[in-house]
């Protein structure tokens, strides 16, 4: 697959170097230095240009691509560049915006702008938030099948109840499964007399309901949240509000400048706007901060979501979910006491991913930094698993894959050894990357 | 003339605009004039009028008339209403029966008609004609659906002490998004308001033809529609609606309790959408004052024995609490002999009124609303001193000055109530008679509110004539400032007004 890439920032390098080992990869960037950059550290094609400029395409050779991604840091630049390409190609264009308005213009005549695809960053990145923010230890979570299965990714803690049980004895749930287990930065495929330690990271696939239940058997002692603080009343900030509104939580949002904090107010009925610096240390105190089940740090800015962040773990606060815009802080940030790191463009370099597997699998979540990855797929009638019992496929699939869940319709399966794939059903795997390219192709 | 030079308002364009509402006066005099024909009564109380108002109607329209601006607008409405006073007051005038032959009696008839009020100084109810009675109630309905128009195409544009307020709440759902146009707004409003009154026409007039109201004939019936639907409570009878079957009593609550409400919801209820009534704040907010103030009321009058059977209480503590809190002032029984709990409920229910946007006078609920919400957020900001929280109706932001508006509004009300309440008790002493506090209160609460009937001596089956004619000329005067909202004559006051 040829595919055509504009913008090289994290978002369009990230996408580079995941497609470059399968794909011929073009990369369009308008800065010399990253093009020159790019030249040494990936086996990609890069042109220095403007991409929405057509001759720059048309250098590019776009109209033989199959797959043109926009991802530059400018909405306008990435609509327009969609526009420009689906003049000259008949390739799928994804444009990644940050801004919902967008979106939303999108949304009620999809393909409008010349985009087939539309990304939005921070509105994916406040999904993953309200996600995170639900569920006590979740590092990642994910949906997949419109909701019907979720993976999450945990942290199990020391104190954790399930440490030091097995598989067997901790999956209690009937329509859960556990995928992997990510230990020492190695993918584990666990077997039932697998024994889980502090420390370990669980990715399990299953119904919402049963995923909720292990987090709270995971850690019982922390209920569902209550109080959520959002710091920053940005683009970011103000969707996780209103999709915390929308879930019948009212959260606290602390805005700093008074006309947005005014704007703020009037747009969200049910969260109570505070117009403040999150830093201020005498507000903290005076709206106990430090009481709050979560508290998300929203800025535009990495060091001061991590002292805002650091400053209500100080006081307190049970959960801290940052906004890290710089995706190689995320490491740095969860290491000095910040629970999980939401990086707005990573989340975006996976939405837009998902696109490159040879456009079958319906939806993608990439696992601790491309370790595996769990995809969606809808089962073809050329798919290995058509008819045949899981028992049976296992032989014909590597090591490294797991079904996880499996939807026919609204109904949701728990796979077992006897469980019968149909066509049309929506299966979820987990995958380990070593074996991915073979495992797409089979299933 | 130097003067006239400075002046920064086209009073011309007010007043040709007053001529025309003057010249259309025409039309209810003469029709007043046949049902006179009909009862063989006089005739020359309306048609002397009728020409009278045609003559100053055709003179004044005939001023330059430009586009209405801001300040026109008050002048406008200021002088309409009293202009329809005095030409509303020279059919009783020259009928020259009873008292209304006193010319300030006859002022004062006029004004409480036209302004929807509801206070008489008639003493002697058969000394009138039936031509005469008619003439008053439909005052009071022409009072009624000028206040519906002007508050939707006047007073919402002037942002009179939060009136905006109607269009702020409207912006997606009422008023102003009814038709595109002003004209076509108040047309549509016009034809609602009609087909109320004809509605409880006919409702009185089923109950009749049923036996459940003997005594109702159509006379009755179209006198009373008119000042039910406009929430203003003449009638032709001494005893008010206690001339009446407590069916007929049962029937009429309805429609004084629609006229106060919003009528731009009341439309969209004839367009089979309930929902947005359902879920307006203010309507849910009207309804629960009327029902737990009916609650009370009925308490204390179980309380102190009034009446003995249920239906009695029910009816009387309902009729009365709609009654007067939407600023009709009917009444079913003579409340100034209940318990001063029970009265001092009806008291209060008097600074209530109905929704904005309706035939009711007084305060508002839209207002106390916007103040009861307000003041919560102020508490809530007392523990919260950084938060942010935009008062809120039915969902939609009330803007900040909106609500400083409307605190202005309640708190200016309360000022000339007590001003007024002053001014009763020391006038009465200086003529040697002597008022109650309560009564004051009372009488200046019922004609600053335009609510009507007040208690003691100046109760609902009692009459205002016995106050001294200089209490008579500051109610009327109080009676005009109120129905209009304060607001338009206040401004008239300002030296700003009329020059820079």
């Amino acid at each position: 697959m040829r595919v055509v890439i504009v913008g090289a920032g994290e978002v369009g390098s990230t996408i580079a170097e995941s497609l470059a080992k399968s794909h011929d990869v073009v990369v369009i960037d308008i800065d010399s230095d990253r093009v020159e950059s790019l030249t040494y550290s990936l086996d990609v094609l890069p042109i220095e240009g403007d991409g929405s400029d057509i001759d720059t395409l048309e250098e590019a050779d776009v109209a033989d691509a199959d797959l043109f991604i926009a991802s530059t840091d400018d909405d306008e630049t990435n609509i327009v560049a969609c526009g420009a390409a689906n003049v000259v190609s008949d390739a799928f264009t994804i444009a990644r915006v940050k801004s919902p308005k967008y979106l939303q213009a999108w949304q009620r005549a999809r393909g409008a702008f010349g985009v087939d695809f539309m990304v939005c960053s921070d509105l994916l990145t406040a999904e993953a938030i309200v996600g995170l923010a639900g569920l006590p230890t979740a590092q990642d979570v994910d949906t997949f099948a419109d909701g019907l299965v979720q993976m999450t990714e945990f942290e199990i803690p020391a104190e954790s109840p399930v440490a030091d049980q097995t598989v067997a004895e901790a999956d209690r749930f009937d329509s859960l499964t556990f995928a992997a287990i990510i230990r020492d930065d190695h993918v584990v495929i666990p077997r039932g007399d697998t024994r889980l330690t502090a420390g370990d990271e669980v990715i399990a696939i299953g119904s919402p309901d049963s995923i909720r239940a292990f987090s709270s058997e995971i850690a019982p002692e922390e209920q569902g949240p209550e109080d959520v603080v959002i710091v920053g009343g940005g683009e970011i900030g103000y969707q996780t509000a209103r999709l915390l509104e929308e879930r019948g939580f009212s959260p606290r949002l602390i805005e700093q400048d008074e006309d947005r904090a005014r704007w703020l107010a009037e747009k969200l009925p049910s969260t109570t706007v505070l117009n403040s610096d999150a830093t201020d240390q005498e507000l903290l105190e005076r709206e106990n901060v430090g009481m709050a089940d979560v508290v998300v740090a929203a800025l535009e800015n990495d060091q001061q979501n991590l002292l805002a962040t650091l400053l209500a773990k100080r006081k307190g606060t049970d959960r801290a979910i940052t906004v890290v815009n710089t995706g190689d802080f995320a490491e740095l940030f969860e290491a000095v006491g910040v629970d999980v790191a939401v990086s707005p463009r990573k989340a975006t370099a996976e939405e837009i991913t998902r696109f490159t597997r040879a456009r079958r699998a319906e939806n993608v979540s990439i696992i601790e930094g491309d370790k595996a990855e769990v995809l969606e797929l809808e089962v073809d009638p050329d798919s290995v698993l058509v008819d045949r019992s899981i028992r049976d496929v296992a032989a014909d699939i590597p090591e490294g894959v797991v079904i996880g869940a499996i939807t026919r319709g609204d109904e949701h399966i728990t796979p077992r050894g006897d469980t019968i794939v149909r066509e049309g059903d929506h299966v979820v795997v987990f995958v380990d990357t070593e074996v991915l390219s073979e495992v797409t192709e089979k299933l | 003339m130097s003067f006239a030079g400075e002046l920064r308002v086209d009073w011309a364009t007010s007043l040709s605009l007053v001529g025309t509402v003057l010249k259309a006066l025409t039309v209810p005099l003469v029709g007043t004039a046949l049902v006179a024909l009909w009862y063989r009564e006089p005739l020359a109380p309306f048609l002397a009028t009728a020409v009278l108002t045609l003559a100053a109607g055709v003179a004044l329209e005939r001023l330059d008339r430009d586009d209405l601006g801001i300040r026109e607008g008050f002048l406008m409405v200021a002088l309409t209403w009293l202009a329809i006073a005095v030409v509303g007051a020279v059919p009783f005038l020259v009928a020259g029966d009873g008292n209304l032959a006193n010319p300030v009696n006859a002022l004062f008839e006029s004004t409480s008609g036209v302004t929807t009020t509801g206070a008489t100084v008639v003493e002697n109810f058969d000394a009138h004609g039936r031509s005469i009675h008619l003439w008053r109630s439909l005052l009071q309905w022409m009072g009624g659906l000028g206040i519906l128009v002007i508050a939707v195409a006047v007073l919402s544009q002037l942002s009179i002490g939060g009136a905006q307020l109607m269009e702020t709440e409207s912006q997606t759902q009422d008023v102003n998004k009814l038709t595109p146009s002003i004209e076509a707004t108040a047309r549509l409003l016009g034809w609602l308001y009609a087909g109320l009154t004809g509605l409880m026409v006919a409702t009185w007039l089923a109950l009749g033809a049923v036996g459940l109201g003997p005594n109702v004939t159509l006379y009755d019936a179209v006198a009373h529609a008119f000042t039910a639907v406009s929430t203003a409570g003449f009638s032709p009878r001494a005893e008010s609606l206690g001339a009446f079957s407590p069916a007929v009593q049962w029937a009429t609550i309805p429609f004084m309790f629609l006229g106060a409400t919003n009528f731009v919801l009341l439309y969209h209820l004839t367009r089979g959408n309930p929902s947005r009534m359902v879920n307006s704040d203010e309507f849910r907010f009207y309804l629960s004052v009327v029902l737990g103030l009916t609650g009370l009321t009925a308490a204390f009058l179980v309380a102190s024995d009034q009446f003995t059977r249920f239906e009695q209480v029910a009816r009387h503590s309902l009729f009365q609490v709609v009654s007067i809190l939407t600023t009709t002032g009917y009444a079913t029984v003579d409340f100034v002999d209940w318990s001063p709990a029970a009265k001092h409920m009806l008291f209060l229910a008097m600074f209530s009124g109905g929704m904005a946007g309706s035939t009711t006078c007084s305060i508002k609920t839209l207002r106390w609303l916007v103040v009861v919400k307000s003041f919560r957020r102020d508490l809530f900001r007392e523990i919260h001193p950084d938060a942010i929280r935009p008062v809120r109706l039915s969902g939609q932001v009330v803007e900040e000055g909106v609500v400083r508006d409307v605190y202005a509004y309640v708190l200016l009300s309360g000022i000339i109530f007590v001003l007024l309440t002053v001014f009763v008790v020391t006038d009465a002493a200086r003529v040697g008679l002597g008022i109650g506090e309560f009564e004051a209160m009372g009488a200046s609460a019922a004609t600053f509110l335009n609510v009507g009937p007040a208690f003691g001596d100046a109760g609902p089956f009692d009459s205002y004539d016995f106050f001294p004619a200089t209490t008579k000329v500051a109610f009327i005067l109080l009676m005009w400032i109120g129905r209009i909202e304060i607001i338009p004559v206040l401004v008239l006051l300002t030296p700003a007004f009329w020059r820079s």
